[in-house]
């Protein structure tokens, strides 16, 4: 079982490579919203950035409010998505406690899988992708 | 991926009507700077003050925005306060992105609001919103106030103008999302001129990309090309601060108004200085993993008892040299104490270091009062620049309304034209030689960035008119190709004609891939003709005679050359910007 951290933000340029890596490579699209993983500025450049990312819940609030099943948990926490039963309800992104799922206004809903396609792409390793018991 | 027409949000500010257009042309012009001069072309009046509410304002970014790394650049063009002709500035920062993902490829602004206005822009948002209460915020707080108005951040841009902007100096910038700037020609006081305090563009939407995996497998290469080899560690690593001692070294680094070129003083000034002892942290623009914006921080101790506070100041450069070698100011500290008062006027910091320079030199020699100026300026003396500034921002007294306006504008008025250090508009930082004096004369940013004539300079090339006229005229239409897409000039190693060819093609690209080097060609006569058009008269550039009294390592300025050469690339300036030479 695989959880992507972020443990090393404070060395963070905000380049959102990151982000836009997650929107090219796992969602098809160029984007800085429409990711699983979103860097914000917190509170104007001169105070740093954060990473709005799922931190793999267990259980998951997410997965616990999705009427469809189109969120479930993983086994060790965060969850699995199936866009094809996902009824753009939002109830996920009420549900989650840290901002991290994001919903455009086509009402499609984006959230990380923990793939680590961010990974690569951070030039001062902030990101990884470690192995969990699960 | 790449369209074959422009899309365009169109902005009036006197109506208020607003909305987007389609305007075909992309293979003729690219985007950045070959859409942004076919637009100032197109909507400028050059029968009318720059002022005018007619005059447009305009951003434009280009095709290959946001869909590779570095492609982080936006081009703001106007009519400058400096001259009344064409300009353009360059800025980076999360502009480029911010307009890419609300779908735009330029944002033209015209009209006058009859009060302060922010303007508030989206792929769904066109508000202007009434803001009074902004006007008369210096820059930083401008940017904190704006935050608070509107809800969200990171994925969006906030452009504004601090009191310079406000009160229609020609050396105001447009500070842009905290640390970066449209800095040159006063576009700035465009905004000013407009009641428009601020534009906040949000990101909000997503664009497409191409099916398979080729797209996906460029963008891999090209981003470890950035991060996985040297060729952008001098950005990353001390920043353009690594010249400061290499061209004292040379005898190019302009001191104390241009009156010397070398200083032992410079220990306190390098780039390593500044990294070692100020150097807080680096950030990046969006879209680029190099991370060449460089933070100082400077503490100051305002009361007994340990009471401190810190400023945060971006360093470059550029501004090292205006607010530091130029003013004779050799500790660090001191230098980002009086650029942290130039981003709070809103001032560029070029113009704004190299016009005091002149101002101290001017007093020195009786050119002007103590009276005049209001405060006592000495080179090597922080504490006057840093009130200075707030003046040269307010322009309240006849003395700053007139340096304000340019350095230039108050020589002629009080004397010691001689000494302005003003190459078209007040100098960069290279006192490298002819080749460069003759190009930022002339220049069409007047930054020094069009061509690399600095670095021409410093090649030790042979006087020969020739050669260098060849050499700007090669180097600038090389340029336009990184500026209309619109690149940032520090990854054109990276982006080669073959590369950029690659990377448009991608992306559907293929007939701005075909046509590239031909749109570069006529990009470069159409700026001309926008310039032209204005009544730029490039024969009548001159150069004054401080540049001519400069010695460098290669020894005093071959008056002889610079005069031939200044001849030779004004007349090929006339001649691409006749307005059939851009058809041929």
């Amino acid at each position: 079982m695989k959880h992507l951290k972020a443990p090393r933000m404070e060395r963070c340029i905000g380049c959102h490579s990151c982000s836009l890596a997650c929107a090219r490579i796992v969602h098809k699209c160029l984007s800085w919203e429409t990711a699983g993983i979103r860097i914000q500025s917190s509170g104007g450049m001169s105070s740093g950035f954060l990473a709005k990312v799922c931190l793999a819940c267990d259980p998951a609030p997410c997965a616990a409010a999705c009427p469809t099943g189109s969120l479930k948990a993983r086994i060790g926490g965060g969850v699995t998505q199936n866009k094809k039963l996902c009824i753009q309800c939002g109830k996920c992104v009420a549900a989650c406690p840290v901002d991290a799922i994001a919903q455009d206004r086509q009402g499609h809903v984006f959230v990380c899988i923990h793939c680590g396609a961010c990974v690569d792409f951070c030039p001062h390793d902030c990101l990884e992708l470690v192995e969990v018991d699960g | 991926m790449i369209s074959e027409t422009f899309k365009i949000l169109e902005v009036n500010l006197t109506t208020g009507q607003s909305g987007p257009r389609d305007r075909d042309g992309a293979a003729l012009y690219l985007g950045g700077s070959g859409l942004a001069a076919r637009l100032h072309l197109d909507l400028a009046r050059p029968d009318l003050a720059w002022d005018d509410p007619t005059q447009p304002l305009i951003f434009a970014i280009g095709p290959l925005t946001g869909y590779f790394p570095l492609m982080s650049k936006t081009v703001c063009a106007f009519t400058s306060p400096v001259h009344g002709q064409y300009a353009e500035s360059h800025a980076g920062g999360r502009g480029a992105l911010a307009m890419r993902f609300a779908g735009y490829d330029a944002l033209v602004i015209t009209g006058r609001a009859e009060r302060p206005v922010v303007l508030h822009l989206g792929e769904n948002r066109i508000d202007i919103i009434e803001a009074g209460y902004l006007w008369g915020q210096d820059a930083l707080a401008s940017g904190k106030l704006l935050r608070r108005m509107l809800k969200g951040s990171g994925h969006r841009t906030i452009m504004r103008i601090g009191p310079a902007g406000e009160n229609k100096s020609a050396m105001a910038c447009v500070n842009v999302d905290t640390y970066r700037h449209f800095g040159r020609l006063g576009g700035g006081a465009v905004m000013g001129a407009k009641n428009l305090k601020a534009i906040a563009i949000e990101g909000e939407g997503a664009r497409e990309l191409p099916a398979g995996k080729s797209y996906a497998a460029l963008f891999r290469d090209i981003f470890r090309q950035v991060t996985d080899t040297d060729m952008m560690r001098k950005y990353h690593n001390l920043g353009t601060a690594a010249n400061l001692d290499a061209l004292n070294d040379l005898k190019a680094l302009p001191w104390r108004n241009l009156q010397a070129t070398s200083d032992p003083g410079i220990t306190g000034i390098t780039g390593q200085r500044f990294a070692d002892d100020t150097l807080l942290r680096n950030a990046a623009c969006s879209g680029c993993p190099v991370g060449c914006i460089h933070i100082g921080f400077v503490r100051e101790k305002f009361q007994a008892d340990n009471q401190y506070f810190y400023r945060q100041v971006p360093y470059d450069y550029e501004p090292i040299f205006a607010t530091g070698s130029m003013l004779g100011l050799t500790h660090a500290p001191d230098v980002l104490s009086v650029m942290d008062e130039i981003e709070k006027a809103g001032l560029d910091v070029m113009s704004g270091g190299v016009a005091l320079a002149w101002a101290t030199e001017a007093l020195e020699k009786g050119v002007v009062t103590p009276e005049q100026v209001g405060l006592g300026l000495r080179f090597g003396q922080a504490r006057g620049y840093m009130e200075a500034v707030h003046l040269l921002a307010a322009g309240k007294t006849e003395f700053w309304r007139l340096l304000a306006q340019g350095t230039m504008t108050a020589a002629r008025h009080y004397g010691g034209e001689d000494f302005a250090c003003v190459l078209g508009q007040e100098m960069a930082g290279y006192a490298t030689g002819e080749v460069f004096y003759v190009a930022q004369s002339l220049g069409l940013r007047h930054s020094h960035l069009d061509t690399g004539a600095y670095s021409y300079d410093q090649s030790n090339a042979p006087k020969d008119v020739a050669k260098a006229l060849a050499f700007l005229l090669e180097d600038e239409r090389e340029r336009v190709i990184q500026t209309s897409m619109v690149a940032c000039l520090f990854a054109r190693k990276v982006y080669g004609l073959d590369s950029l060819r690659a990377c448009l093609n991608v992306l559907g690209g293929a007939t701005l891939a075909d046509g590239l080097e031909q749109a570069g060609g006529r990009i470069q006569k159409l700026r001309w003709r926008a310039r032209l058009a204005g009544g730029f008269d490039p024969m009548r550039a001159s150069i004054p005679k401080r540049f001519l009294e400069v010695t460098t390592w290669k020894g005093q300025t071959d008056p002889v050359y610079l005069e031939n050469l200044r001849q030779a690339y004004a007349t090929a300036i006339r001649d691409m910007g006749r307005a059939d030479a851009e058809k041929a």
